[in-house]
């Protein structure tokens, strides 16, 4: 009997749901055994939160130092993204799974996104320390009003953020060394988007800029939802940006696919 | 009924670079011209040298690479324009260490790929444990990949191959680097592949791994193949020949290309071995090349000088080793 259009629908949609799962746990796993890697993660983002607390501690104190706690806490996030992306792309290719991977008959932005949210949430992990950090070494009284809009704050800042980690990644599957340009743009974000120093303080020109970037709505939000603010505008904006750098790599990546099976790139490492 | 595997004078050129400042294009040829097809059921080999073409044919087979033209079908559909579904239908295993997540187990790589190859959720589990038993890793699967044997990791990609149970599967050198009692298991497993109704086609740069698997062979060199056939047909072809082997310590290239121009001479090819080399020069039936053979090495330390009737393996090395012919590349 010929399966109706509706069942074969549900069963694609499921069998996406199935591959990101599985590649998301694959890889956090993956990721999460590197006791090295696991130590840097959490350690490097904390050599930049203390410059940040001792900076912001000799100069207004208060206030600004509860703000910067919420942007040290999102720059470790969006830091593992940025460098971690493209060298996850490039692993693959030294692994020579990358083939395998562009071979198999999923669409292939299904295997990239879990990659890059795992990515970003293994950024958890900083966010957590620097959290720690602020208050048990700098005293800094985080404030934590609305815990419901601060958990899905958080969740929409990972998974915005893992969506531009997937946008930058699609440049890396068909240029080997573009994984310069995810450490070219780590430290831009972190004053781009306000991690450490408020919009209102960059020139005007900067700030459409900024707000095109999904992590300055997720820290936005986290800083709203901490402090008792309206945060969901602020999540619904990250989600939404989220999904247009989602919708823009999906479709120029069949566009760089076959540019790669035409380059011979995909082989290289 | 279309053949299952279709190449139809596929070409493939690499765009290259050379020099640091002055940086200079350059084109490869990797693949040209090459046509073959493979029935329903039937095992064949591509064998050739490194460097031959083999695996540029294969990826665009497999499509992960576009030709530069010609064209190839799987199952009758183009492996250009049809690539999703040429791809749910193929298998691909390629030798040597890479192709697996090393800090995860064998079960966590299948599982993976069963996903990503869209194997029936209620079917992985007995699906994974039927392969690890067929290659023969059951018991082994939890274990880190990064702990295993070259074999091992070999017949792990067999099994991530064979995941969503493909009628067409393509294997590249899967014997590479492998011992010689894990290359004869490996060799088992492929057969097994045949005996399943598997149509396969397998690269090697073994002789003697084509000789004992496949039903036909194409022997390809510099991009081109230059002789197909049954390993009957190709032994054939120096059957009545004759072979000269002489041993020397240390020989000069114009040395070995004085040896081509002898009347008869149909290919010379130099071996190491151990301390020595070893000239190998094959001559047409009825000849004996011997005499001008040691006068043209006049002054070159020899050792051993024997003749004997030729090989299989010297077919190959005959054809890979000719010369190209003027207006070939």
């Amino acid at each position: 009997m010929a399966e109706s259009e509706p069942a074969a629908g549900t069963r694609s949609s499921l069998r996406v749901a199935r591959v990101l799962g599985r590649g998301f746990a694959l890889h956090l796993k993956m990721m999460m055994r590197s006791s090295f890697d696991g130590l840097l993660g959490v350690l490097w983002p904390l050599f930049f939160a203390t410059i940040a607390f001792l900076m912001f501690r000799a100069g207004a104190g208060g206030e600004s130092l509860v703000f910067a706690s919420f942007g040290a806490a999102v720059m470790g996030i969006w830091s593992s993204t940025s460098t971690s992306a493209g060298s996850a792309m490039q692993r693959e290719r030294w692994h020579g799974t990358l083939e395998l991977l562009v071979s198999a008959p999923v669409h292939f932005a299904t295997v990239l996104l879990p990659v890059t949210v795992a990515m970003s949430a293994m950024g958890l992990y900083s966010m957590v320390a620097t959290l720690l950090l602020s208050r048990f070494v700098f005293g800094v009284d985080l404030p934590f009003e609305h815990p419901v809009a601060f958990g899905f704050a958080v969740v929409a800042t990972v998974v915005s953020i893992g969506a531009m980690g997937f946008l930058l990644a699609v440049s890396f599957v068909r240029y080997r060394t573009a994984w310069a340009l995810g450490n070219l743009l780590e430290y831009p974000v972190w004053l781009i988007a306000g991690f450490l120093v408020p919009l209102t303080l960059l020139p005007g020109w900067v700030r459409p800029i900024s707000w095109l970037l999904a992590p300055t709505w997720g820290v936005d939000a986290i800083r709203d939802a901490a402090s008792g603010g309206g945060a969901w505008p602020e999540i619904a904006l990250a989600l939404g940006l989220g999904a247009v750098y989602l919708t823009i790599g999906i479709a120029v990546l069949e566009t760089v696919l076959a540019s790669a099976r035409r380059a011979g790139s995909l082989a290289l490492a | 009924m279309p053949p299952v595997v279709e190449a139809i004078d596929l070409h493939r050129t690499y765009r290259t670079t050379t020099g640091t400042f002055r940086r200079r294009s350059l084109e490869v040829e990797a693949v040209r011209g090459v046509s073959f097809a493979l029935e329903e059921g039937e095992l064949f080999g591509l064998l050739g040298p490194n460097g031959a073409g083999k695996t540029t044919t294969i990826k665009m087979l497999i499509t992960l690479l576009i030709p530069t033209s010609g064209q190839a079908r799987v199952l009758g559909r183009d492996v250009v324009e049809d690539a999703r579904w040429v791809r749910e239908r193929i298998g691909y295993v390629f030798g040597g260490d890479r192709g697996l997540y090393e800090r995860l187990s064998a079960l966590d790589n299948l599982r993976y790929f069963a996903e990503l190859y869209g194997v029936d959720p209620g079917r992985q589990r007995a699906r994974i444990g039927e392969l690890l038993e067929l290659v023969g890793l059951q018991g082994r699967e939890k274990e880190r990949v990064e702990g295993y044997s070259r074999g091992m990791r070999q017949r792990l990609h067999i099994a991530r191959g064979l995941l969503h149970d493909p009628p067409v599967i393509f294997l590249d050198e899967p014997t590479i680097g492998v011992d010689p009692v894990g290359a004869r298991e490996l060799r088992k497993t492929i057969f097994g592949l045949k005996e399943a109704g598997k149509t396969v086609l397998l690269t090697t740069h073994y002789m003697f791994e084509a000789d004992a698997l496949c039903d036909r062979i194409a022997v390809v060199t510099r991009g081109k193949i230059v002789a197909a056939g049954t390993p009957r047909d190709l032994k054939d072809q120096v059957s009545d020949g004759v072979v000269v082997e002489i041993e020397v310590y240390g020989i000069e290239n114009g040395k070995v290309e004085s040896l081509r121009g002898i009347d008869g001479v149909t290919s010379v090819a130099v071996e190491d071995r151990d301390q020595a080399q070893v000239v190998v020069v094959q001559a047409e039936a009825g000849r004996e090349p011997t005499h001008e053979v040691l006068a043209r090495l006049d002054g070159v330390s020899l050792g051993r000088v024997t003749t004997r009737e030729p090989t299989l393996e010297d077919a190959y090395v005959a054809l890979v080793t000719e010369e190209p012919v003027a207006g070939d590349g």
